[in-house]
């Protein structure tokens, strides 16, 4: 594709394979595996892969069997010995049949290793409530994996996004775990610039304000925007941060930012108990405890399973109102 | 046997090196070990020495294994140099993984040990990737994966042979089946009679061997690696053989039957590959004895460079996590 023929805009679904496009042309280590990836099953469930064993070629675009262990397993040893795999596990919670071979081997060779080998093999996986997929198909498990020494865990907000930080991704030494989010694969965004990557680790700012500080990722984060873009109108001036890189996350974009605002509220379509959110939490409350106008607080969905009917599921995921709610609330508590 | 599996004098000597280099070593880490110099959950692989030395000699420079917990027998035979790996055990920074993986984790890609696994079954589905890394690659290297008889009843184990067949992969899968899981009898965790069984439902060529029989060892091995590594795909061995000194080092082994271990004991296959040696005219008792003083030279090298080792820094912690160290 030639510049004068790059669309304006593109969805995320567009962009992870054209990142996957671009990685496999710039890189003859770079392989694919995963259920249905091939051509001849439609190029994944989605249509993510499409395109991409015809033009590769099917040792390097690889269909599996339905056994995630054996998908993660072969991944990693050929990341041992210098591929640069993306293992696609269809869905977040098929990760968890796989776990071994993430949590104890992925992560952790490097380490065990002495550094003699590493694992340079990106995970890409979809979820995310919204599609009436219940209890096994829609959660958001990023805390699992931050909690894990070793894994990087990314989830990109906007197309742009996912296409930057997915080659970063691929081209990343450390094992990457690369959370796509279901119902937004289709939601069109701002075309990214061909070819440019996106640092992992680093948080994007994507509205500045004065008054609070709100710090999302993945889907949750355009609802913030939103909510953001309302408040305004009312004089309350919201900034807006995507963390991008959820593990190691970039703590010191956050920490300048609620230095500032002296508020700070943090947003995830997970659960929210023992979530990511705490962890900003708990650091910023660490770091300017003295500063602080509020307390720092958390939104996230309840300790339930993602529920199958579309009146229990609207309740579960985050919601304009109640992140309005709370940064509200954050604004309303007396200066100390 | 076929004539053209039948292993030359040289390869014969090859054999007994590795596999008393097993036997030798196994008897200093248990004599350190209970000296106390070294603290270490060890897991002795004695009587089961015959194998991976007869894996090995059929293997290049540029293959791969990856192995396991129990699996100290493999690195051995494979080639490990003892100064590192001895230093590993006992923890110190001068070791394979300088003290950071230990004695269940020892990695060493220099002679092709590319992961030990301290979790049942998880070697298969990594070696599978070792080896289509090569297939991808158009490389003639072949990739072992060793485990145990418990091994085969956890699902990677069956999620790895379906995949290996499906693709052909350049890997043979080796079962050292010691008649226990930790402390659980086969007959009671295993319905299969033979685990090589097993490979027909995945419609790979599976064979049972004795272990501790040198000639039946080789030939298994050497018709199973010259398959993977002319594109025949992978082969289920089974090799049968006994453990010595229970699961971990120090059980009690209450859970054995009466005299089974005193009976596999005085059938050690080490000493009896010694006996058939000198019998049949493949070497004279000075030969071996000199091969074994090099050894045990080697070995006392090696305990003293591990003992006189330092122990890791603490900054260890914050390295090798991800390849950019961290700051805290």
């Amino acid at each position: 594709m030639s510049a004068s023929e790059s669309p304006k805009t593109m969805n995320t679904l567009q962009a992870v394979n054209l990142a996957l496009d671009d990685a496999l042309a710039s890189d003859p280590n770079v392989i694919l595996l995963g259920e249905d990836v091939g051509d001849r099953q439609a190029g994944g469930v989605v249509g993510a892969t499409k395109g991409l064993s015809s033009k590769y070629g099917d040792a390097r675009v690889r269909s599996t069997p339905i056994a995630e262990q054996a998908i993660m397993g072969a991944a990693i040893g050929a990341a041992i010995v210098g591929m640069r795999p993306v293992a696609e596990i269809m869905l977040m919670n098929f990760t968890t049949v796989a776990m071994d071979m993430i949590v104890n081997h992925a992560a952790k060779l490097r380490f065990m290793s002495g550094g003699q080998t590493h694992v340079p093999l990106t995970i890409r996986t979809m979820t995310g409530a919204g599609f009436g997929n219940g209890g096994q198909h829609s959660d958001y498990l990023e805390a699992w994996f931050a909690h894990t020494a070793g894994i990087k865990v990314v989830a990109p907000s906007t197309p742009a996004d996912a296409y930057g930080l997915l080659l970063s991704c691929i081209e990343d030494d450390d094992p990457c775990l690369f959370i796509e989010n279901l119902p937004g694969y289709w939601t069109p965004g701002p075309a990214p610039m061909r070819g440019q990557r996106i640092p992992l680790g680093k948080a994007n700012v994507v509205r500045a304000g004065r008054d609070v500080t709100v710090v999302s990722y993945a889907r949750t984060l355009n609802t913030c925007v939103a909510v953001a873009d309302r408040l305004a109108k009312d004089g309350v001036d919201v900034e807006v941060i995507d963390l991008r890189t959820i593990a190691p996350f970039d703590e010191a974009t956050i920490l300048e930012s609620v230095a500032r605002t002296g508020r700070a509220v943090i947003v995830h379509e997970a659960v929210k108990s023992f979530g990511v959110g705490a962890e900003i939490a708990a650091r910023i409350n660490e770091h300017l405890h003295e500063q602080l106008k509020s307390p720092v607080t958390r939104i996230g969905a309840p300790l339930c399973p993602v529920p199958f009917s579309k009146a229990l599921e609207n309740a579960y995921i985050p919601s304009e109102s109640a992140i309005e709610e709370a940064i509200r609330s954050r604004m309303s508590r007396k200066s100390r | 046997m076929a004539s053209t599996q039948a292993p030359d004098r040289r390869t014969l000597l090859d054999m007994y090196r590795r596999a008393t280099a097993v036997k030798q070593n196994d008897e200093r880490f248990r004599a350190v070990i209970k000296s106390g110099k070294i603290t270490a959950t060890y897991y002795s692989p004695r009587g089961q020495d015959i194998i991976p030395a007869a894996v090995s000699v059929n293997l290049t420079d540029q293959d791969y294994i990856c192995t396991i917990y129990r699996g100290i027998h493999d690195m051995i035979a494979r080639g490990v140099p003892l100064k590192p790996l001895w230093a590993e055990i006992a923890g110190k920074v001068t070791g394979t993984c300088k003290g950071k993986g230990g004695a269940m984790h020892i990695t060493h890609p220099a002679t092709g040990v590319m992961v030990t696994t301290g979790v049942v079954g998880s070697s298969m589905p990594i070696a599978n990737g070792l080896a289509m890394a090569a297939q991808i690659r158009g490389e003639k290297r072949v990739a072992i994966a060793y485990f145990g008889d418990g091994a085969s009843n956890i699902g990677a184990f069956h999620e790895a042979l379906n995949l290996a067949a499906v693709w052909k992969l350049p890997v043979v899968f080796v079962c050292q089946n010691n008649g226990y899981g930790e402390h659980t009898r086969y007959e009671l965790a295993t319905s299969a009679a033979k685990i090589s069984d097993r490979a027909q439902g995945y419609q790979i060529p599976g064979v049972t061997v004795d272990g501790n029989e040198p000639l039946a060892m080789y030939a298994a091995a050497k018709t199973a690696i010259d398959r993977a590594r002319e594109g025949g795909g992978p082969t289920l061995i089974e090799a049968l053989t006994f453990r010595f000194y229970g699961h971990v080092f120090g059980d009690a082994d209450a859970y054995m039957a009466k005299g089974e271990k005193e009976a596999a004991m005085a059938r050690d296959p080490v000493v009896r590959f010694r006996v058939w040696l000198i019998e049949n005219g493949h070497a004279t008792e000075a030969q071996l004895k000199d091969m074994e003083t090099v050894i045990e030279r080697d070995i006392d090298e090696a305990v003293e460079f591990a003992l006189s080792s330092p122990v890791p820094d603490a900054a260890e912690l914050s390295r090798d996590v991800f390849a950019t160290e961290l700051t805290r």
